[in-house]
């Protein structure tokens, strides 16, 4: 699996969360997403951008086109110093919101993607990462 | 401020969401609407999203809210227009919009409307 190039984004304000999706559906599009799959990669991209402001505090998304044989592929990693997640589990289950949520954001973006991993350390920040092949 | 607009047509207000909207403009234009339904007696609300290639939960809930809100302010809300791929999500996502009234598109949406205060 090769990385083609990558970047990154500030994922600090409301208007970022936006101008993130604008990001990601633009590399959908190269990488040759079928729309469907660009909707569902970008409707992830806002729940856990959204995340990371209101959250996270704000921080960082980094992107990154993969190539594997003929299949190519968008990581994207959202990268907050916040307050951290105390028990992944319950922030993993469906419906249960820390904020005034509806409890989707996370389980949501999860079953949106085709690889969805999540590390978080209280105190120390948060890290979810995605992978959603053409 | 940014704000979406509402246009008034006899007893319906009509919303076109045309723009990539950030949470703030959503939140807005949820309390626009109640506003407006409240001043203007409105029995019906269309909400047309052909435009949004994306909704997410959050956008899902101020569709949610305003249809409740509009319920109570005994208006009608029908929302039109979703794209295929919108929807495909949204169900994977896990949001169904309960409670929510949708039409294909803007004249079907106008009909329900109008069938719906026939039978008032």
């Amino acid at each position: 699996m090769n990385s083609v190039r990558s970047g990154s984004h500030p994922v600090r304000l409301e208007q970022d969360v936006v101008l993130a999706r604008q990001a990601v559906r633009k590399l959908a599009q190269e990488c040759g997403l079928r729309l469907v799959d660009q909707t569902k990669l970008v409707t992830a991209v806002s729940e856990l951008a959204r995340n990371t402001v209101v959250y996270g505090g704000g921080g960082e998304m980094d992107w990154e086109v993969l190539e594997d044989g003929p299949r190519k592929g968008i990581r994207l990693v959202f990268r907050d110093e916040g307050p951290g997640i105390a028990d992944l589990k319950l922030a993993l289950t469906d419906g249960w919101t820390s904020g005034g949520g509806l409890g989707l954001g996370l389980t949501g973006a999860r079953r949106l993607v085709d690889e969805f991993d999540i590390a978080s350390t209280p105190g120390v920040g948060t890290r979810v990462t995605i992978v959603r092949w053409n | 401020m940014e704000r979406i607009p509402i246009l008034r047509m006899g007893e319906f207000l009509l919303v076109t969401i045309q723009v990539d909207m950030h949470d703030q403009l959503a939140l807005t234009l949820q309390d626009d609407l109640a506003d407006r339904i409240s001043a203007t007696s409105a029995r019906g609300v269309l909400i047309d999203i052909s435009a949004l290639d994306m909704v997410d939960s959050f956008i899902g809930r101020m569709i949610s809210t305003i249809s409740g809100v509009a319920r109570i302010m005994d208006a009608e809300t029908v929302v039109v227009g979703m794209q295929p791929a919108v929807a495909i999500t949204l169900v994977e996502l896990g949001l169904t919009l309960p409670g929510v009234s949708t039409a294909l598109d803007v004249e079907r949406g106008m009909n329900l409307l109008r069938t719906r205060m026939g039978r008032a």
